[in-house]
This record gives C-alpha cells, sequence and structure tokens, in this order.
C-alpha cells in the first residue's frame, strides 16, 4: 500500500515538473511577444532614420518637393530638416499643458476632498469617458469651437484645445492617486498646527505630492505629443516655423504625415519618427525616474 | 466625579459636559466634564474604542474637518473659552503630537520645527527662527543629535527621533497643553522610554493630556489619570489613588486586566 502511494505520488510529481516548465516557457515566451514590437520599432526607425539627423535636421525646414527630388536624383540625403516642426509641437504642448494642468490639478484635487460625494463621482466618470473619446472627435470639437468661432481660421490655439482635452483626464486621475497616496497623518499635522485647509492642500499636500504630479503631467504630454488626427482639423501645418498661436502651425507627426503623401520627401519619415520617438521615450523615462525616486 | 473636578485648583483646561457623536445619536464621548491640573501629566487610559483618542482630538477641535461628528459642550483653556475661537488661535494654545511620527517629508528637520509659523504664513526674523529651532529642539533633547543636520530632511531620522522632532514643532508654538494621541505606539522600548522620560520634564514647562493604552506608561509618567469606557468618564483622579484603590468597579476590572 505504502509503496503504491509513493509511486503515484512520483509519476504526479512528474506531470507537474513538466508543467511547471511549460509554463515557464510559455510566460517567456509571451514577454518576449510583449517587448519586441517596441524593439523591433526601435530598430527599424534607427536603421532607416539615423542617416537624416544631423544639426540641420533639428535646425531648418523641410525642402520643397522639388529640392528633395533633386538631391534624390543626384544620390545625396535630403536637404532641410524639422524645425517647423519641433516648434509647432512644442509651442502648442506648452499651451496645451498651461490649459490642461491648473484645471486637472484642481479637479483632482476636489475629487480627493470629496470621495463618495455624487458631484465627485459624477465628475470622475465623466473624466473616465472622456479619456476614451476619439482622438478625431476632440479634433472636430476645437474646429467647432475655436477654428470656426475663435480664430476664424485654423490654429495653433486650436490645436492646443484639442490636446488640453485629452490631457484633462490624465491628469484628473493622476493627480487623484497621488493625493490619495499621501497619509492622512501629515494632513492632520498641518491641521493641529491651526493651518487652514486651503493652506494644507498648497502648501502640504501639494508639494509633497509634487513628484506624483508631476509623473502624471510628464505621462499625460508624452502621451498626446503624437496625436496626428485633431491636428489635421485645427493647426492643420505650415512649411514655416510659427510661433503665433492664432496661425496655422506644423507639427512633428503632422509632418511625418506630410512626408508620407509625398513620393519624394518619404524618406524623412524615418528619421521624424525616431526624433518623435525617442522625445516620448525619454519623457516617459524621465517620468518613472520621477517615481521611483520618490518611493 | 464631581469630587474630582473640586480638587483641581486654578486648572488649565476645564472641559464641561462634552460630548462627540458621529452621525446621529452615537456618542463616541458622553458628557464628560474635567478639570486639567496645570504642570502636570494627564493620561487617558481606557480600552479601545471608548472615545479617549475622540475626547483628546475634541479639545484642539481637530473633528470639524468632519461634517458628520457633532461636538457639544464647552473648553475653557487658560481661562479662555475656545469653543469657537479660530482654529489657528486656539492650535497655537494646544498643540498635539500623533501615534505615528509625522514631520512633513518635504521639510527640513529646522522647516519642521517651525513649520507652524510657515505654513500660517507668519513671519519671523532669522534670529527669531534659529531661537524658536534651537529653544524647541533642546527641550526634546534632540539638538545635540542633530545641530549639525539641521538642513537635512526630518524624514531621514529615527522613529523615536522623528517623534521628538514632532512633539518639538509642538513647542514651537509655546503651547499651555500638549495633547498626545499614543505617541509611543509607533516606537521600540528604548525610543519609549526617552519620550517618557521627556515628557516628565516638559511638564515643568507644559501641561501635557496623554492617550495611551498602556497601562503601565500611565503608572510610570502620570500624575492624573481618566479611565473612559464607553464613552464615559468612569473614574478620574490621581494615579496612584486610581492604581492602588480604583473606586469604581470597571476601573478595577481594566486595571486587573479582565477586559481591555
Amino acid at each position: 500500500m505504502k509503496y503504491q502511494h509513493k509511486q503515484i505520488a512520483k509519476s504526479k510529481l512528474k506531470s507537474r515538473t513538466i508543467k511547471d516548465k511549460a509554463i515557464r516557457v510559455l510566460v517567456v515566451l509571451l514577454s518576449v511577444v510583449t517587448i519586441s514590437p517596441i524593439v523591433l520599432i526601435i530598430f527599424k526607425l534607427i536603421e532607416k532614420g539615423y542617416k537624416q539627423i544631423s544639426l540641420d535636421f533639428i535646425l531648418k525646414t523641410p525642402p520643397n518637393s522639388y529640392e528633395a527630388m533633386t538631391a534624390l536624383a543626384n544620390g545625396e540625403l535630403i536637404p532641410g530638416g524639422i524645425a517647423n516642426g519641433i516648434t509647432g509641437t512644442l509651442l502648442m504642448m506648452v499651451v496645451a499643458a498651461v490649459m490642461a494642468i491648473p484645471v486637472g490639478v484642481v479637479t483632482g484635487i476636489y475629487l480627493y476632498e470629496n470621495p463618495g460625494k455624487f458631484m465627485a463621482n459624477l465628475t470622475r466618470n465623466i473624466s473616465d469617458i472622456l479619456q476614451g473619446v476619439p482622438s478625431i472627435v476632440l479634433g472636430l470639437i476645437a474646429y467647432i469651437w475655436v477654428v470656426k468661432s475663435i480664430t476664424n481660421g485654423y490654429s495653433a490655439l486650436a490645436g492646443s484645445v484639442s490636446l488640453a482635452i485629452m490631457m484633462l483626464p490624465m491628469i484628473v486621475r493622476s493627480t487623484e492617486e497621488t493625493l490619495k497616496m499621501i497619509p492622512v497623518t501629515i494632513k492632520e499635522a498641518a491641521l493641529a498646527l491651526g493651518v487652514p485647509y486651503y493652506k494644507v492642500i498648497l502648501k502640504v499636500l501639494i508639494p509633497t505630492g509634487f513628484s506624483g504630479l508631476l509623473t502624471g503631467i510628464l505621462l499625460g504630454i508624452s502621451r498626446v505629443l503624437g496625436e496626428t488626427a485633431p491636428l489635421m482639423l485645427t493647426a492643420l501645418g505650415s512649411t514655416i516655423i510659427n510661433l503665433n498661436i492664432t496661425k496655422p502651425t506644423s507639427a512633428v507627426p503632422l509632418l511625418i504625415w506630410e512626408f508620407y503623401n509625398d513620393p519624394n520627401m518619404v524618406g524623412l519619415i524615418w528619421s521624424s519618427s525616431l526624433l518623435l520617438m525617442a522625445i516620448v521615450l525619454s519623457l516617459n523615462l524621465i517620468s518613472k525616474q520621477i517615481a521611483a525616486r520618490t518611493k | 466625579m464631581n469630587d474630582n473636578i473640586k480638587q483641581i485648583k486654578d486648572p488649565v483646561l476645564s472641559i464641561r459636559n462634552l460630548s462627540v457623536s458621529y452621525d446621529k445619536g452615537k456618542y463616541a464621548v458622553k458628557d464628560v466634564s474635567v478639570d486639567i491640573k496645570r504642570n502636570s501629566v494627564t493620561a487617558i487610559m481606557g480600552p479601545s474604542g471608548c472615545g479617549k483618542s475622540t475626547l483628546l482630538r475634541a479639545i484642539n477641535r481637530m473633528h470639524e474637518l468632519y461634517e458628520n461628528i457633532e461636538t457639544t459642550g464647552t473648553l475653557i483653556l487658560n481661562g479662555k473659552d475656545i469653543t469657537n475661537m479660530p482654529t489657528i488661535q486656539l492650535r497655537r494654545m494646544a498643540g498635539m503630537v500623533f501615534q505615528r511620527p509625522n514631520p512633513f517629508p518635504t521639510m527640513s528637520i529646522y522647516d519642521n520645527v517651525i513649520a507652524g509659523y510657515k505654513l500660517n504664513g507668519i513671519s519671523l526674523k532669522r534670529s527669531e527662527k534659529d531661537e524658536i529651532v534651537e529653544r524647541s529642539l533642546r527641550d526634546v533633547t534632540l539638538w545635540d543629535e542633530v545641530k549639525d543636520t539641521l538642513y537635512k530632511k526630518g524624514t531621514f531620522l529615527s522613529g523615536g527621533q522623528q517623534q521628538r522632532l514632532c512633539i518639538a514643532r509642538a513647542l514651537a508654538f509655546d503651547p499651555e497643553v500638549i495633547l498626545l494621541d499614543e505617541p509611543t505606539s509607533a516606537l521600540d522600548p528604548i525610543a519609549t522610554a526617552k519620550i517618557e522620560d521627556l515628557l516628565v520634564t516638559l511638564k515643568e514647562n507644559y501641561t501635557i493630556i496623554l492617550v495611551t493604552h498602556n497601562m503601565s506608561q500611565a503608572a510610570r509618567i502620570s500624575d492624573y489619570s481618566m479611565f473612559m469606557y464607553l464613552g464615559e468618564l468612569v473614574e478620574y483622579g490621581k494615579t496612584k489613588d486610581m492604581f492602588t484603590k480604583p473606586r469604581d468597579r470597571r476601573t478595577e476590572e481594566y486595571l486587573t486586566g479582565k477586559f481591555g
């Protein structure tokens, strides 16, 4: 009896070991599948794009189609760069951040301060729904609100409005989550010193959760940095460097779309994508660093 | 109970008919009237949920933050009615120290001590600040340990040091009373002993009210003790008397470990 029992245990052990190994292999395999797209993307972008990257690429505006064609015919690199796109993206990001950060942070504080209240729950749900609105729809809204009625024409401002609406729910959520992580004892310590409530928020909670807030904001920015669809309906694009928010403006993703549509310029899509990818990746890494340092 | 009130002359704090209720009709503290002796350590004891922390927090009106908590009764601190006093004024007179050390993580040791001034926007001269910081840190016997690292973050200190820093932060306002809510429950025995010694020295200049569920701590350092049960103040008197001949059966049962 005893012997038989041992036998069964042994065979079970064997099948378990095999199962265990199989699962291990599967996990590793699936992890590889998960990370391979990003590795392949970066590899492809570097392979195809590195030749075009130079100082000119950052400082000059794109060539016209004819110049690009000549360069291609002579077997040279396409001259010029994407300075109009870089400045346009920067301009719209700054304007969008200026609009979205205060609204988002204040809304996040409101949600944190009123847990379980009807209005707060409603706001949170609406903010979550907003996160799911297709970006092209936000572009349309900004077109109606800004292009048609404020700037009377395509403009950087309209682009910024659509991007700000996209950033908003992310900032709201990250603010609320960051504040929730601060121990309530810190808040009590300030209140026990007689500090008025609004000062507790401004001088204690926000500085304490500052890195968390910053992380959320950076992730929000990096998320909308590559948006193209809403910009097509709002910022439109421009061949020159434009820093006037009421005028049409280019952006890196818009340029990539334009290059793609011009057979002579198509060589520039890789280097432009590489640059965009580098900015997004470094924003992600910076926010990860900030988050890690404060834990 | 009323005998107890009469015993204490020139009390620093008089609590009259204090009740605190959560929601409607659920009392955490029921009709407590008590006088606190100046320059003494008064311990509030009782089993978990007896309302001892609630009573302590009612003194500096920490409950006002919560809408569903209702407080009734009168509080007289140093002859002044503090029931409706602006909280900034009240909390300068009644400092509070919590269960877990909670220095502000973004501030240096120096800034933590004068946080009450800083956060309330009270501007001080550099020399005044230095003086307050040194006096408060000396009072809590932390000065010698941190005088070379005043500009480092307060959170780098050990748990016991952090708690002494929090006491220093409360002392910086030069309060009448210091309210401590189980200040040693998160500390090791050595740090606890230091804090206990400190409280005994501090009573020369301040009045200390201490919530503790550690009976031996109450016996070691307090001059007066309250025993609370189910929101009621069951017994109040000199600690020596209460521990040797408790008048109420519930006090005796608690002190002898029959419940708690």
